[in-house]
C-alpha cells in the first residue's frame, strides 16, 4: 500500500475552558513504528481517544483517513472494527476470568449466543503463541504478573485483527526484563505488518524500536521526525521548549534550618510486593524554602508524599522523617497533621473534597477541633472561619454554603489549599497544585505558595510542569523509577537539564555513576 | 415541637452578599429539595386520609395510636439513617430487635429481673450486637450487606433459640408502660391533659428561645440574618404547630411515653449529627471516605460506632415494641424510610428529620390505609411504589440541577 495507513488532519479538541488539542497532525506509514512524546498534559492521550473514538466524532474537528478511508468512529467499537486497537495504561482485563475468556471478551467465538470453548481455546493457544506467552489460557488473569498481563492485552488485540496497534506508556508499570521482551514483540509484529503508536517516556526505549517521533506539546504538533541518527537532547528540546509563559510572585527567599527532611524512604507497590515504587528516596526542605519535585508520570513523587504522609500509599519497606531535626512518627494521617505536615493532593475531586458538602464544611474537616469545644462544632465560628477564607483566597462561588461540586476546578483547588492552611501547618507537601486549572487561579496560587514560604513554612511542591517549578522554587529534585535522580538549585537548573535528569533509565544511571 | 432544632435553616448569609427574602427562601429549599418535597407530601397524605377517612385521620385517638404503632421503626429509622449517611446498611435491626426483646422477656419474666436492671441489660445486649457488626465491617472490612445479612439470620435464630417457640408474658407493668402508656395526669380536673399542656407550653418555649439565641448569635458573629419578617412567619410557623399537635394529645390521654422518648432521640441525634465533630465524620466518611481519610478522620472508628448506637437502638425499638415485633419487616421499614427521607444509596447525605419524615410518610400510609380498608397486600404494593417514586423524584431533580 503507498502512502501512510493513518492520516489525522488539523484535529483540534476543546473540553469547557481549556484547547486539549490544537490543529494536530499525524501520519503513521504502514507497519511503522511511531512515537509519540510530550509532558503530561500535552494532548498525547486526548489524541489518541480522537482516534480510537473515545471521543466521537462530532466532539471534535478536523479528519482522519484509515487504510485511504475517511473515518467517523462514533465509539471504541467502530475503530476496533477498522482494526484500530488501543491498550491503556491502565488494563482493561477483568481480573476473575481466564486469559482466553478476557482475549474474546466483547469478540466471543459464539453460536447462537452460546460461547464456542473448542474455537475459543485453540484460537487462544495460537494467540498465545504468537505473544510469545507460555501460559494456559484456562488461567485467571489476576494470576499472571503485570507483564504477562500486557501480553494477554496484545493478544486480545490480535483476535480483533488490529492493523494499528496503540500502546500508552506500555512499560510503564513493567520491569526491565519484561519491558525487553514487549518491545521485541512490537518489533516482531512490525515484520509481520502491524503498524504501531507507541506513547513513552522513556527516550532510550523510543530509539530502540521506533522509526519516527512525533512531538506534541501544549496541545500542538511540534514536529514529525525519523528516529535514526537523532540524538534524546533533540527530543527533549523539542518536549520542553516554550517560554516562561506564567507570572510568578517576585520573592526574596529567606530560608532557615532544615524543617522537613525524609531519608532512604522506600515504599512497595500495595498489590505487587516485587516492585519499589519509592526506591531509598532523601529529600528534604527548609524553613521558608520552595523545593520542587520534578519527574514524569509514574516516577513515585506522589506515592512518596502519600507514603510520607500517614502511610496513605503502599507498604512501607523503610526510611524516616525528621522535622527540625527530631525524628518523627507520621503512621496516621492524623499523627501527620499533628506534626504539622499538610499534603494537598493532586486528585482534588477523589481525594481531597467532599464533592456533595459545602465549601465550609470542607474548610474546617482536617481541623474541626479549631472552631469546637469539647466535641461540638460551633457552627458561627466555622462559618466565619470559612467566609475569611473565601475572601482571602479569592474562592468564587455564592457564599460558603455553596456545594464544592459545583465550583470550577481552580476554586476547587483554592478550598483544598484553605483546608490544609487551617490546619496550621509548618510543611505544606503540595501534589500539582495547579493541575488543570485555569491560567488565573494558578497565579493567585502561586501567590499564595509564595506567601507561605514568606511566613517560614517550608514548602515542597510536586509538579510535572517544569516552568512552573523553575519559576516558583528555590531548589529542585527530579525523580524517575522511584529514585530521587537530582538535586538542582534554581540557578543552575535549565527545563532542558531537568528533562534529562527525569528521563533517566536506571541502566543509563548506573553508567554514569 | 422539637423539628425546631434539626428544621433545615435558611443558611446564613455573609453580609456582603444581602439577598432578597425570596432569593433566601429559594435558597434555603433548594439544598433539601426531597426533604421539603416529602415534608409537603406528608402534608398532603395526611390531608388525603382525613378526607378520605372522614376525620378518623387526626382524631386524638388515632393521633396516639399512629405514634404507638410506628414508634419502633421511627427508633430504627433514626439509626438506619446514620449508617446510611456513613455508606452503609443494616439488614439485621428487625431481627436484632426481636432478639432483645425476647432476651428481656427472658430476663424480666423467667428470671424476676427488675425491668429497669433488664432494660440496661437489653440496650447492653444491643450495643454489643452493633459491636459485632461494626467489628467485621470497619476493621476487617466485610461488606455492611453481608455481616447484617448474617446478622440477621443469627438474631433470628437466636430469637427461636431463646423463646422455644412460646411466648414469654406477662411483662411487669411499669415495663409495659413504656409502650403503651402516658404521662400521669396532675392537677385540677379541666378538659385537657393537664401535664401535656405544660410539656407542650415548655416545648414551645425552648424552641422560640433557641431560635432567638441562634439568630443573636449568628448577628455577634457578623452574619447575614433572615428578615425579621420571615423570622417571625417562622416563629408563628413554629408556635401553630406546637398548639395543634399538644392540644390534640392533651384532649386525650395526654403524651405517649414513646413520644417522649422519640423527641428526645429527634433533638439528641439531630443535634449530634449536626454539630458534633463524631456527626461531620460521620458525613466526611458517606460523602467521600478517601478524601476523609486523608483528611485525617478515622473512618473505622467512627463506622464503627454508627453500628454500635444501631444495635443499641435496635435495643430499645425490641424493648419497647416487644409485643409487636412478631409482624411484618421493620428492617426494610426503617430503610424504606430514611430514603424516602431524603438519604443517598451512596451515603453522604441525609438527616435525622428526614428519617422521622419519612417514617411518617410510611406510618400514615399504613395507618390510613387500614382506616379506608385498603388490604395488606394492596398496603405494601402502594408502599414500594411511593418508594420508588419518592427517590425517582430525587435523582430526577438532581439530573436536572446538574447539567
Amino acid at each position: 500500500m503507498a502512502g501512510p495507513i493513518l492520516e489525522m488532519r488539523s484535529i483540534t479538541k476543546t473540553f469547557p475552558g481549556v484547547k486539549a488539542l490544537s490543529d494536530v497532525n499525524l501520519s503513521v506509514a504502514p507497519a511503522e513504528v511511531h512515537a509519540i512524546c510530550g509532558e503530561n498534559g500535552a494532548g498525547k492521550s486526548t489524541l489518541m481517544k480522537v482516534l480510537s473514538g473515545v471521543y466521537p466524532h462530532g466532539s471534535y474537528q478536523g479528519e482522519i483517513e484509515f487504510q485511504g478511508e475517511p473515518c467517523e468512529f462514533k465509539d471504541i467499537r467502530a475503530s476496533e472494527r477498522r482494526g484500530i486497537v488501543i491498550i491503556h495504561q491502565e488494563l482493561a482485563l477483568v481480573p476473575y476470568l481466564s486469559i482466553a475468556e478476557n482475549i474474546f471478551l466483547g469478540n466471543e467465538h459464539a453460536g447462537r449466543g452460546f460461547i464456542d470453548w473448542n474455537r475459543t481455546l485453540t484460537h487462544a493457544q495460537q494467540l498465545l503463541k504468537r505473544v510469545g506467552l507460555d501460559e494456559s489460557p484456562h488461567t485467571r488473569v489476576a494470576d499472571i504478573g503485570v507483564g504477562k498481563q500486557q501480553l494477554v492485552e496484545i493478544a486480545k488485540a490480535l483476535a480483533k485483527e488490529v492493523k494499528l496497534l496503540i500502546l500508552d506508556e506500555p512499560t510503564a508499570a513493567l520491569n526491565d526484563e519484561d519491558s525487553r521482551k514487549l518491545l521485541d514483540l512490537i518489533l516482531e509484529l512490525k515484520a509481520q505488518g502491524i503498524a504501531c503508536i507507541v506513547i513513552s517516556h522513556k527516550l532510550n526505549e523510543i530509539a530502540r524500536v521506533a522509526d519516527s517521533v512525533t512531538i506534541l506539546r501544549d496541545g500542538q504538533t511540534i514536529e514529525t521526525i525519523p528516529v535514526e541518527g537523532i540524538t534524546e537532547d533533540r527530543i527533549i528540546r523539542g518536549m520542553v521548549g516554550r517560554d516562561l509563559e506564567h507570572r510568578y510572585p517576585e520573592r526574596t527567599p529567606e530560608i532557615g534550618e532544615i524543617a522537613l527532611a525524609i531519608e532512604d524512604w522506600t515504599v512497595q507497590h500495595p498489590l505487587d510486593h516485587q516492585r519499589k515504587v519509592v526506591d531509598g528516596a532523601s529529600v528534604n526542605v527548609r524553613h521558608g524554602e520552595i523545593v520542587g519535585i520534578a519527574g514524569l508520570m509514574g516516577a513515585g513523587r506522589t506515592e512518596l508524599a502519600m507514603s510520607v504522609f500517614g502511610r496513605s500509599y503502599g507498604r512501607y519497606t523503610g526510611g524516616r522523617v525528621l522535622l527540625d531535626g527530631k525524628e518523627i512518627r507520621t503512621r496516621t494521617v492524623p499523627e501527620a497533621i499533628g506534626h504539622g505536615i499538610a499534603y494537598v493532593t493532586e486528585d482534588r475531586k477523589q481525594l481531597g473534597l467532599n464533592l456533595m458538602d459545602d465549601i465550609s464544611r470542607n474548610i474546617s474537616l482536617s481541623a474541626l477541633g479549631k472552631v469546637a469545644r469539647r466535641g461540638w462544632v460551633n457552627r458561627h465560628e466555622e462559618t466565619k472561619v470559612a467566609e475569611s477564607f473565601r475572601k482571602s483566597m479569592n474562592i468564587k462561588a455564592p457564599s460558603v454554603f455553596a456545594e464544592t461540586g459545583k465550583l470550577s476546578g481552580g476554586n476547587q483547588q483554592k478550598v483544598v489549599l484553605s483546608k490544609w492552611i487551617f490546619t496550621g501547618p509548618e510543611v505544606l507537601i503540595l501534589d500539582e497544585p495547579t493541575r488543570g486549572i485555569d491560567i488565573g487561579a494558578k497565579a493567585e496560587i502561586y501567590t499564595v505558595i509564595a506567601d507561605l514560604a514568606a511566613q517560614g513554612k517550608a514548602v515542597l511542591v510536586i509538579s510535572s510542569e517544569l516552568p512552573e517549578l523553575l519559576g516558583l522554587c528555590d531548589r529542585i529534585y527530579t525523580m524517575a523509577e522511584g529514585r530521587i535522580t537530582g538535586e538542582v538549585d534554581r540557578s543552575e537548573a535549565t527545563q532542558e537539564s531537568l528533562m534529562r535528569l527525569m528521563t533517566q533509565a536506571a541502566d543509563q544511571r548506573h553508567e554514569q555513576v | 415541637m422539637a423539628q425546631t432544632t434539626e428544621s433545615p435553616q435558611a443558611p446564613v448569609l455573609p453580609k456582603t452578599e444581602r439577598a432578597s427574602t425570596g432569593a433566601l427562601l429559594v435558597r434555603a429549599l433548594r439544598g433539601n429539595v426531597r426533604q421539603y418535597g416529602m415534608l409537603v407530601a406528608l402534608a398532603l397524605i395526611v390531608l388525603l386520609f382525613q378526607f378520605w377517612t372522614d376525620g378518623i385521620l387526626l382524631q386524638p385517638l388515632n393521633i396516639t395510636n399512629l405514634i404507638q404503632q410506628n414508634g419502633y421503626i421511627l427508633i430504627l429509622a433514626i439509626g438506619m439513617m446514620i449508617v446510611i449517611i456513613a455508606g452503609h446498611i443494616d439488614l439485621s435491626v428487625g431481627s436484632l430487635a426481636a432478639f432483645v426483646g425476647a432476651a428481656s422477656a427472658v430476663m424480666m419474666v423467667k428470671h424476676d429481673m427488675p425491668w429497669p436492671v433488664a432494660l440496661v441489660a437489653a440496650l447492653l445486649i444491643g450495643g454489643l450486637a452493633g459491636a459485632w457488626q461494626g467489628f467485621w465491617i470497619a476493621y476487617i472490612g466485610i461488606p455492611s450487606f453481608i455481616v447484617t445479612l448474617a446478622g440477621m439470620l443469627l438474631f433470628r435464630g437466636g430469637t427461636q433459640i431463646l423463646l422455644q417457640g412460646q411466648s414469654i408474658a406477662p411483662f411487669p407493668t411499669g415495663f409495659q408502660k413504656i409502650g403503651s402508656g402516658f404521662l400521669p395526669q396532675v392537677g385540677p380536673s379541666t378538659n385537657y391533659h393537664n401535664l401535656t399542656l405544660l410539656i407542650g407550653a415548655a416545648v414551645l418555649a425552648i424552641a422560640v428561645l433557641q431560635e432567638v439565641r441562634g439568630r443573636r448569635q449568628a448577628a455577634s458573629y457578623g452574619l447575614e440574618l433572615l428578615p425579621v419578617g420571615l423570622f417571625a412567619a417562622k416563629l408563628a410557623a413554629i408556635t401553630a404547630a406546637v398548639a395543634v399537635f399538644t392540644l390534640l394529645l392533651a384532649s386525650y390521654h395526654g403524651v405517649p411515653i414513646v413520644l417522649l422518648i422519640l423527641g428526645g432521640l429527634l433533638v439528641g441525634f439531630g443535634y449530634l449529627m449536626r454539630n458534633s465533630i463524631l456527626g461531620r465524620h460521620t458525613y466526611a466518611i458517606g460523602g467521600n471516605e478517601a478524601a476523609a481519610k486523608l483528611s485525617g478522620v478515622k473512618s473505622k472508628r467512627v463506622v464503627f460506632l454508627a453500628f454500635v448506637n444501631m444495635g443499641v437502638l435496635a435495643a430499645l425499638a425490641g424493648l419497647v415494641f416487644a409485643a409487636r415485633l412478631n409482624a411484618g419487616t421493620p428492617e426494610l421499614e426503617a430503610i424504606a424510610a430514611a430514603f424516602i427521607g431524603g438519604a443517598s444509596a451512596t451515603g453522604g447525605v441525609g438527616t435525622v428529620l428526614g428519617a422521622i419524615i419519612g417514617g411518617l410518610v410510611l406510618g400514615v400510609l399504613n395507618n390510613g390505609m387500614s382506616l379506608v380498608g385498603i388490604g395488606t397486600d394492596y398496603q405494601q404494593v402502594i408502599k414500594g411504589l411511593v418508594l420508588l417514586a419518592a427517590v425517582g423524584f430525587d435523582v430526577y431533580n438532581k439530573r436536572k440541577v446538574g447539567s
